[in-house]
């Protein structure tokens, strides 16, 4: 099995203090998702995703504020929009949609954070490294 | 001409925190390697004054000209750091974190990865830093008018000093009159000084304080704007009361054929009217009829408290009038709720008459209460003989709340008190832990063994009438086991009082979204940092203080109004505060005027400008979320300090050094 690259882009006022949470709680979770911190998960473009897999990450995760907790009000609201689309961009790329997680994480979910962080880990584990995958 | 980066790393040991999982000397000497990397240190405190120093003596000595400090989270110590690098002559969005320990060294259980990580980390901030650009910050003007969510003792106290320091105060309060829970109880632990006697003078000064305007049976509608300038819309429900005729006289309330069970105030054990004020001392004395129950607007006759007002104040009319005003700080103290004990059945409160909740002991107690202070069976009359109170209903208890209410003990040491006092009677604790860790709380507890309280440590299985001898007849029996004797035990008592928990308001979580701060699983609104800034909240300009941030005592709350009054007044007294400088700003050569961007963005801080047709933002507006970038179908818009250039450059480092440990391994 190999060890998952892997880039979460996470909100800066719900998902990142929820994975310090975690910290906190000293709770322990596989180290391949490294961190890019965002004001906002309406930040995160469509093409910052792309460039990511370009990249040869084999896994994108993009956490945000569960809806209605924005920080900013709405901005959550864009990316719950936009993601759906991107799916079906990554499809139309030869990526699979699944290597795209979407979840909605508060500054109190520490346990949330490490079991998301957790699964999609072990997902991506079971799916052949990206690069083999688009040659 | 752009110089070149000369990038100074900074690796922190924060004692064992990190340096007992990463390899940190290992990650500094790696990280030395790094492209643009000058110098590249690793030290047991970077946060210390000496570390600090550090930082500022190679910008200064060495010509380092961005910054990498590997730590802790940058919601701890980014602006730290931030200020050192000014501190050197160093523009602070020069500076970079990453984040070694809550996101590494605590997460991380082998040693070898965790280091592996720290280098991903820190290879993304250096890679990140080298394209971030110097940003001068906005300056805003701070309103100084402030705003006060809620008037128990806490809102008060917040109320009243910064009314006192010369600034408008607009206190708005969602029942009748202010005081909040502590008008509620008799007496205060460990003093046992009475609760009114302590409290009606500071509400009275708050109701009648040049400084503040106050706003009962008021509550907030919608927030808008950010800290300085913060634009609030007071809904100010209809009183049905003239306040500019009423004088309090009482003669409505006195009149009022229609007698209500009062769940608010006293706890569903007394009585009001349908116009009324909550109790005696109430501030403002104005009464509010309550359309619900009043037999006027219920049935359209009746109308005798219009008849028997001398002043002309009753107002049937009277519509609900929705207020603006603008502030520049808001303070919340919007207390908690006793927890609900119909939820532990076997408790049977609700069920078996002679079991009471805290609340209602509290209005009990009370001189001014429904029983006159007499403490009494539900029948009314009879005094009891044996009391058994229960600690920790619904708090450390994984069935409902797992934390500890920090209050409930010494209020049932107090209870015991007050019993042996007023009726004589035995009186059994059954607890599971005695905490009276606060200023004179242990020799309370110390004073309430002797006075003869017998003491049962157990958590109690259930409340029952049904009697299994004689002994047992009529009584309400306790079955609980005694841990420290090893037996169950069926304790017969008369009377049961359950130490229900605090828990957070029924409606925080939509209070807290309406003026954009989080809470936490279990509702309480959460503080900026649990030690340092335990009365701020991540959204600059909003505060908390008292119980709606956690189960809080009378001195703790008051003690944290005060505060929050404090960091207010540090603000106010600023004039200005400094905004994030991270904007967004539009690429007019590129921008082809579709206004996706005005429509995704929360602030309608992006106008259209007709003659050029681009977008362009106002930057006072902007609050650099960035959802204008994500949407932009044409990149022309970016965000400042998180430009895609720097986001994929933070995004390559990581993955790049991910890669690099594929190679060696294969």
């Amino acid at each position: 099995m190999h060890e998952p690259k892997i880039i979460g882009f996470l909100c800066n006022w719900c998902s990142y203090r929820g994975a310090d949470t975690a910290g906190m709680a000293r709770l322990k979770y596989p180290p391949n998702v490294k961190i890019v911190r965002v004001p906002c998960s309406g930040r995160v473009s469509p093409e910052l995703v792309l460039r990511t897999f370009r990249e040869g990450a084999d896994g994108v995760m993009v956490l945000g504020c569960h809806i209605g907790d924005c920080h900013y009000a709405t901005g959550n609201h864009r990316t719950a929009k936009r993601m759906p689309v991107l799916r079906k961009l990554l499809e139309y790329n030869g990526i699979d949609p699944e290597r795209l997680c979407i979840d909605w994480v508060s500054a109190a979910e520490g346990e949330k954070f490490a079991t998301v962080i957790q699964q999609f880990t072990e997902k991506i584990k079971a799916m052949p490294p990206f690069v083999e995958v688009m040659g | 001409m752009i110089e070149r980066p000369r990038v100074g790393v900074y690796i922190c040991h924060c004692g064992s925190n990190i340096a007992g999982v990463v390899d940190v000397a290992e990650v500094a000497q790696w990280a030395g390697g790094l492209p643009n990397v000058v110098i590249s240190r690793d030290y047991k405190f970077m946060c210390s004054s000496l570390g600090q120093e550090l930082i500022e003596k190679d910008i200064q000595e060495s010509g380092v000209n961005r910054v990498v400090v590997a730590s802790c989270s940058p919601h701890l110590h980014e602006p730290t750091f931030r200020n050192a690098c000014a501190r050197a002559g160093l523009n602070p969005y020069l500076f970079e974190m990453a984040n070694i320990r809550e996101q590494d060294s605590w997460v991380t259980s082998d040693k070898l990865e965790a280091t592996k990580k720290a280098k991903a980390l820190v290879a993304a901030a250096v890679s990140r830093v080298a394209h971030q650009d110097a940003l001068n910050s906005l300056f805003v003007p701070i309103d100084p008018n402030v705003l006060v969510v809620g008037g128990g003792v806490t809102g008060i106290q917040a109320a009243l000093e910064i009314a006192n320091s010369g600034h408008q105060v607009y206190l708005v309060e969602r029942e009748p009159s202010l005081g909040g829970h502590m008008a509620q109880f008799d007496k205060t632990f460990p003093t046992l000084d009475c609760s009114a006697c302590i409290l009606t003078p500071k509400m009275f000064d708050a109701g009648n304080h040049k400084n503040i305007q106050l706003l009962t049976w008021s509550e907030v509608e919608k927030v808008e704007g950010y800290i300085g300038n913060f634009t609030v819309t007071i809904r100010k429900r209809a009183r049905y009361v003239d306040e500019s005729k009423c004088n309090g006289c009482g003669v409505c309330q006195e009149k009022c054929p229609t007698k209500v069970v009062d769940e608010v105030f006293e706890a569903g054990l007394g009585y009001r009217k349908a116009v009324y004020v909550p109790f005696p001392q109430a501030v403002p004395k104005f009464p509010v009829i309550d359309r619900e129950n009043c037999t006027f607007f219920k049935k359209g006759v009746c109308k005798i408290c219009q008849k028997v007002c001398p002043t002309g104040a009753i107002d049937y009319e009277q519509q609900d009038t929705l207020m603006t005003v603008k502030v520049g700080n808001i303070i919340l103290a919007t207390g908690y709720d006793l927890f609900d004990a119909r939820r532990i059945p076997q408790y049977g409160f609700g069920r078996l008459p002679n079991v009471f909740t805290s609340l209602e002991f509290e209005r009990m107690t009370n001189a001014a209460g429904p029983t006159g202070g007499k403490v009494v069976m539900r029948d009314g009359v009879t005094q009891p003989k044996s009391v058994a109170i229960i600690h920790c209903v619904g708090s450390r208890d994984r069935n409902y709340h797992n934390y500890c209410s920090a209050i409930c003990c010494m209020q049932s040491l107090k209870f015991a008190h007050l019993v042996g006092e007023k009726t004589g009677a035995d009186v059994y604790q059954c607890y599971i832990d005695i905490r009276t860790p606060a200023k004179a709380y242990d020799e309370f507890y110390q004073r309430i063994i002797k006075e003869g309280v017998h003491f049962v440590r157990g958590k109690v299985a259930e409340v029952t009438d049904a009697a299994r001898g004689p002994e047992e007849a009529g009584k309400t029996i306790v079955q609980v086991e005694d841990t420290l004797i090893g037996k169950q035990r069926r304790i017969p008592v008369d009377m049961v009082v359950l130490s229900a928990g605090l828990q957070a308001r029924a409606d925080a979580k939509e209070v807290g979204k309406k003026f954009g701060i989080s809470c936490s699983a279990d509702a309480w609104f959460i503080e900026k940092h649990p030690k340092l800034d335990p009365v701020a909240t991540m959204t600059d300009g909003v505060f908390v203080a008292g119980a709606c941030q956690g189960p809080k005592d009378i001195p703790a709350s008051v003690a944290q109004g005060a505060a929050a009054a404090a960091r207010v007044l540090s603000i106010i007294g600023q004039g200005q505060i400094e905004i994030e400088a991270a904007t967004a700003i539009v690429d007019e050569e590129s921008c082809v005027g579709c206004k996706e961007c005005i429509a995704s963005c929360p602030y309608t801080a992006i106008e259209f400008l007709e003659d050029k047709q681009k977008a362009h933002v106002v930057e006072a507006l902007c609050k650099g979320c960035g959802t204008c970038v994500g949407t932009c179908l044409s990149k022309s818009i970016k965000l400042r300090h998180f430009t895609d250039e720097q986001l994929v450059a933070e995004m390559i480092g990581a993955m790049q050094t991910m890669k690099s440990f594929e190679t060696v391994e294969v």
